[in-house]
């Protein structure tokens, strides 16, 4: 579905790179992490992807569709995106999910847009909210706002910047289980940049650890590994398992690196 | 969820989308009242049946006179020029996403100025017909007056451009600041210009400066209008992009906009407006600032609503501060650019308060 290949971008031309011969890809309905400490490039790697940071290098193809050749709207309605840090609008939830399907629209929004919008507010359990302004809601209720915002483009790749980093547990949670849900539901792809390993690990089916400006290691449940978490984020942890439930507990204060041998700690048959 | 309960919340959206535009009409209901009121008052009242007769071509020769050629040329010149002056307002609010953004904020309207005055003094484009406060200065060639006031006022939104692009941090305190900076520079260049001005020229440039819309005939008129209906007409073509950009910069782009080219488009032809308004009428402070958020109380951020509203309220508010200006002290008329700025002043600093509060 998506594939990205040797992608590869700096911020100033002759810089650093941010992002060096970057590879993956990700099949429809499949949910993938992206993970790496700060800096590591993850949120200029989904800026990249849809061209809100045009990358010098390499190409990202939608099924099969390059994403360069492709004209705005047609881009805006294979992939949606969600900020990280998202301004609190002065419009109702309505209007600002109705901006979703801005790419569909010549002159006005139609009856087709309305419904379409109605469907997911009440999809989403905003219909309480419908029509109050997004400024005077929680944080969780307006995490939901831009993710239906995201829905009604009705694309083909969702990317989220850090969805629930400023979120309580709860709401953390109900978005991730809502996006995993949808993602299943409307038969999209997602990538879904994160901090928090537990809520990756649980909500997540693939991981793309970054490191360096490069793809450290990229795969299933088998690269979540102690090795390869302490490689990236430079921190010992332990992955257990609490009733069924792989738990990912870091030890900061143990002194130095994760031997291969660590890995006998991991109760998960990596 | 039943499909009549969904109808019932489409018909609620639908109620509220009804309101916005009750909001426009009620403006605009209102704009024409005070319109038609400015018309029929003045040293001469003339009782508004005969206004409307005299619209519609009857009245008696004096009448005609009065009206075609004074009152409705001046109120023309209101709603055309605050018109103008808030869309742009509103539009330059957007895409530079400051509410404090405006002609006058940002310092389009010292550098029209200067550019007008470059016009009248070095290009010979202008001269005062009569020494007289009620009588109107006169545009001998329009054109490159508007010329060197557009390109003046494109100077300052030129910079201003720059630095939002190359300064991404400088915030929405600096830019406001760069157009006091740049407003400062142009007040400057329009004090040495007169400095080396004759007598008649200096006297066409500070009445200039007091802002006047009896100088607008109706040759200036269409000249405005057709500036004016252009960009309105531009701004309604991207609306929806406006609205995008509500939600940030990348949020927009990932929306399909092209943000850069709305941004500079948008500048652009705010500033055209705003540049041709201020070169014909003179300097009108903060009319571009106050009406935009005045409506954005009632129709939000929306520009759906929030472009033909602000035409429609910066229409009557200068309209009802030139009809306040001609008749608190009649038979003086006070500076239309006076009034505006004891308006605009205290809404500025009601908003930088807010945003101060916002912000603790």
């Amino acid at each position: 579905m998506l594939r990205v290949d040797n992608l590869t971008f700096a911020y100033k031309q002759g810089g650093s790179n941010v992002l060096k011969d970057v590879s993956f890809a990700i099949d429809r309905n499949e949910t993938v992490a992206i993970l790496g400490n700060n800096g590591a490039g993850k949120s200029t790697l989904l800026k990249c992807i849809n061209r809100i940071c045009p990358p010098q290098n390499g190409e990202v193809k939608i099924d099969g569709s390059s994403v360069a050749q492709m004209t705005r709207n047609e881009m805006a309605r294979s992939i949606s995106y969600v900020a990280q840090n998202n301004v609190s609008l002065n419009m109702t939830v309505f209007d600002a999910i109705l901006l979703g399907r801005k790419p569909y629209i010549t002159w006005d929004a139609t009856a087709a847009d309305l419904e379409i919008v109605q469907g997911i507010i009440e999809q989403m359990g905003l219909v309480d909210f419908a029509l109050r302004p997004v400024a005077e809601l929680s944080g969780g209720e307006r995490q939901k706002v831009m993710l239906a915002r995201a829905l009604a483009q009705e694309p083909k790749l969702l990317l989220l910047d850090e969805p629930t980093s400023n979120l309580d547990p709860r709401n953390q949670h109900e978005v991730l289980r809502m996006v995993r849900v949808i993602a299943r539901e409307h038969h999209i792809s997602v990538a879904i940049v994160i901090h928090d390993l537990n809520l990756a690990i649980r909500y997540c089916d693939r991981f793309l650890f970054l490191r360096d400006a490069q793809v450290y290691a990229c795969g299933g449940r088998e690269v979540m590994t102690p090795q390869n978490i302490e490689a990236v984020y430079q921190i010992h942890v332990h992955i257990m398992e609490h009733r069924g439930i792989p738990v990912v507990v870091p030890f900061p204060d143990e002194e130095g690196a994760v031997s291969h041998g660590a890995a006998r700690r991991c109760a998960l048959p990596l | 969820m039943t499909g009549e309960q969904q109808m019932t919340q489409l018909e609620a959206y639908a109620t509220y989308v009804k309101r916005k535009q009750i909001v426009f009409a009620v403006a605009v209901i209102a704009t024409i009242a005070v319109a038609l009121y400015a018309v029929s008052a003045g040293s001469m009242r003339i009782p508004l049946p005969e206004v409307i007769q005299t619209l519609f071509g009857g009245g008696d020769p004096q009448t005609q006179t009065v009206i075609w050629n004074i009152r409705l040329t001046r109120v023309t010149a209101a709603i055309l020029v605050g018109g103008a002056l808030s869309v742009s307002g509103a539009v330059m609010q957007c895409v530079l996403q400051n509410p404090l953004a405006s002609a006058s904020t940002l310092g389009v309207s010292q550098g029209a100025a200067f550019g007008a005055a470059l016009g009248i003094i070095v290009f010979g484009g202008g001269v005062v017909q009569s020494d007289s406060a009620a009588a109107a200065i006169a545009i001998s060639n329009p054109y490159i007056v508007t010329l060197c006031a557009f390109a003046c006022g494109s100077l300052s939104t030129l910079v201003i451009i720059v630095l939002s692009q190359f300064k991404r941090d400088l915030g929405p305190g600096g830019l406001i600041l760069a157009g006091v900076a740049l407003s400062s520079l142009f007040s400057g260049g329009t004090a040495l210009l007169q400095y080396f001005a004759d007598q008649t020229k200096i006297a066409t440039v500070v009445f200039w400066t007091f802002g006047n819309l009896g100088a607008a005939g109706w040759r200036v008129l269409m000249i405005l209008a057709v500036v004016f209906f252009i960009a309105l007409l531009y701004f309604m073509l991207n609306r929806w992009n406006y609205n995008a950009m509500e939600s940030g910069a990348d949020t927009a782009k990932s929306l399909g906009v092209n943000t850069r080219m709305v941004m500079l488009a948008g500048m652009g032809i705010g500033t055209l407006a705003a540049a041709v308004a201020v070169s014909f009428v003179g300097i009108i402070s903060f009319v571009g600032l106050v009406a935009p958020h005045i409506m954005r109380r009632f129709v939000g951020n929306d520009y759906r609503f929030l472009i033909p509203c602000s035409a429609a309220a910066g229409a009557l508010l200068l309209i009802l501060a030139d009809t306040f200006g001609r008749l608190v002290i009649a038979p003086v008329i006070l500076p239309i650019g006076a009034i505006t700025s004891f308006l605009g002043a205290p809404m500025f600093l009601y908003l930088l308060f807010r945003g101060l509060e916002g912000s603790a």
